[in-house]
């Protein structure tokens, strides 16, 4: 069932992107939904939260709802990292601990993210995936 | 439009004529690394198809041949940086490596408990790490030369920190993150008053002025060959003869060992005494010819060329809202490195990136020099020989197209 939102998530990103022609346009919308992200809480930001391997200061927080969802929230310093954040949260965010730690992330390639982004940004984005499937993975064992 | 001289340069580097994302590329970021001409290319191809052989040993007539041609390469380097001797010019594998050659060497053996080691706020990661290194293991310590706002040097406070016990100082000749041009001569002779000596990074200067090391009287100079239109892989440690004598062997092997036994001492073989091993040889040939390519050009031109895109650099961007320029002291290279309020470089350096404009963001291996500014890095464009006024003006438009998108 929830493999069905993964999917459906997936082909409405991949339809989203596919309405821009080049990349300065898809650059504009990464900014647009930048200013869409959940933010963390002001004040309650902590250095520990901070992702390792972005050239810009991430920042990711994840919390369990009643119905054992995990939800994230973040920050960041940069606009376009705050985009591919808000990005990755529109994918994995409110979804069983187990189905973060597991989803397929072909979606980066197919809309291009991999491609265009320069190595190091690639990595935080890797970084950040990382992190947010670790968090899946730390409350599904909870459960 | 584009002078012949500009035209006549730009064709001789094959890799500037290519799109990036759809968009001509136009390359800011010689201060990384410089492009290659087609002659220093051809040189290394050349070297490969046509000489390839181990230096030093042998009678072959191929090793003869790649023995000429490496050695004429240190002649042409000696000639360059107006060393007395070749026996002065050790090559090694770029600034980084000589820095580390100098510290583990000369370091060791004369830096001890108390003593002081001064470097510059503006320094490289890499003419600042080994220094840090060497005190930890010795118990010495490392002081700072301050800086003003502009980005010059506090001379009055070198003045008072010499007074301390420094044994040696270590200043970059330009500085990498700000384009400052330090007055090292001034600084050396201040520093040998002191009977401190002196190390030179002067990766940066290479590729702008003329270095003359007798008249700098610095008792070490550092550079890259690939900074100055050379291969990576090599660079130049320029020592006094009487020091390089003094100093042990740094690493051990096959050339560095003498086949003379000499009363004073087993290593007194310079230049080989601090070249073990086969080196890169293609890359110091290589680099005799970028030398050759340089002078060709003329270092005249080189610096008026660059002095005229800093300056329309310069003054395109102060007119853009909320952007301030790191480093405006008077006497700069080609390095304008800027923040714009309330954007993250490394946001605008992507969309740059998006339109052929290659620049270079983040700290600049000078951590400690941004964290004195309270900033998370910058935006850095530098230029080489090959750059034009055209390429600005494309810059500025760009820079103001991405921060349109991001404000």
């Amino acid at each position: 069932m929830t493999n069905k939102v993964l999917k459906e998530r997936k082909e409405e990103i991949i339809e989203e992107f596919s309405m821009f022609d080049d990349w300065m346009e898809k650059y504009e919308h990464l900014i647009e939904l930048g200013k869409e992200l959940p933010l963390i809480e002001e004040g309650s930001k902590q250095d520990d939260q901070l992702i390792k391997g972005c050239q810009s200061r991430v920042w990711l927080q994840a919390t369990k709802k009643e119905n054992n969802h995990v939800v994230f929230t973040a920050d960041s310093d940069a606009i376009i990292t705050k985009g591919l954040i808000a990005l990755m949260i529109k994918y994995l965010s409110d979804l069983p601990g187990d189905t973060i730690a597991k989803a397929n992330m072909d979606v980066l390639e197919e809309i291009g993210l991999n491609d265009h982004l320069s190595p190091t940004r690639s990595n935080g984005l890797v970084s950040m995936v990382k992190q947010m499937k670790i968090y899946g993975l730390a409350y599904a064992s909870q459960e | 439009m584009l002078t012949s001289i500009e035209k006549d340069i730009r064709s001789s580097f094959p890799i500037l004529h290519q799109k990036v994302n759809g968009n001509a590329l136009v390359y800011f970021d010689n201060a990384a690394t410089t492009q290659k001409p087609q002659e220093v290319i051809n040189t290394l191809v050349d070297y490969y198809s046509q000489t390839n052989s181990n230096i030093h040993r042998g009678v072959h007539y191929l090793s003869q041949r790649a023995t000429e041609q490496y050695e004429g390469a240190r002649i042409k380097v000696q000639k360059h940086i107006n060393a007395k001797g070749v026996q002065e010019v050790i090559f090694t594998m770029g600034t980084t490596d000589a820095i580390n050659l100098v510290a583990q060497t000369w370091g060791r053996s004369n830096i001890g408990e108390g003593d002081v080691i001064l470097i510059s706020a503006l320094e490289h990661h890499s003419n600042m790490v080994p220094w840090q290194m060497l005190a930890e293991e010795k118990g010495a310590s490392i002081e700072v030369i301050p800086i003003h706002e502009d980005g010059s040097l506090d001379l009055t406070a070198y003045k008072e920190l010499l007074q301390k016990g420094v044994k040696l100082v270590a200043v970059n000749h330009i500085s990498n993150a700000l384009g400052t041009i330090n007055p090292v001569k001034h600084m050396t002779s201040m520093a040998h008053e002191h009977h401190a000596l002196v190390l030179v990074d002067g990766a940066q200067a290479t590729p702008h002025c003329p270095v003359d090391v007798q008249d700098l009287d610095a008792d070490f100079y550092a550079f890259s060959g690939h900074k100055v239109y050379g291969p990576t892989g090599v660079g130049v440690l320029y020592g006094k003869e009487h020091l390089l004598d003094q100093m042990p062997p740094w690493r051990g092997g096959g050339e560095m060992i003498s086949s003379v036994s000499y009363e004073k001492s087993t290593y007194n073989d310079l230049p080989f005494k601090f070249e073990a091993g086969t080196p890169n040889i293609a890359g110091g040939i290589g680099l005799g010819s970028a030398l050759d390519f340089v002078n060709k050009v003329g270092l005249d031109y080189i610096a008026k060329q660059e002095d005229l895109l800093l300056k329309a650099a310069s003054e395109s961007l102060t007119a853009i809202d909320g952007l301030r320029i790191f480093g405006t002291s008077e006497n700069k290279a080609g390095v304008v490195s800027f923040l714009v309020d309330g954007i993250h470089p490394y946001d605008l350096g992507t969309l740059l990136d998006q339109m052929g404009v290659a620049v270079r963001t983040g700290h600049h291996c000078a951590e400690p020099l941004m964290n004195h500014f309270k900033i998370p890095g910058t935006i850095r464009a530098s230029f080489a020989c090959y750059n034009t006024l055209e390429e600005v003006e494309v810059f500025v438009k760009a820079l103001q197209r991405g921060l349109n998108m991001l404000r």
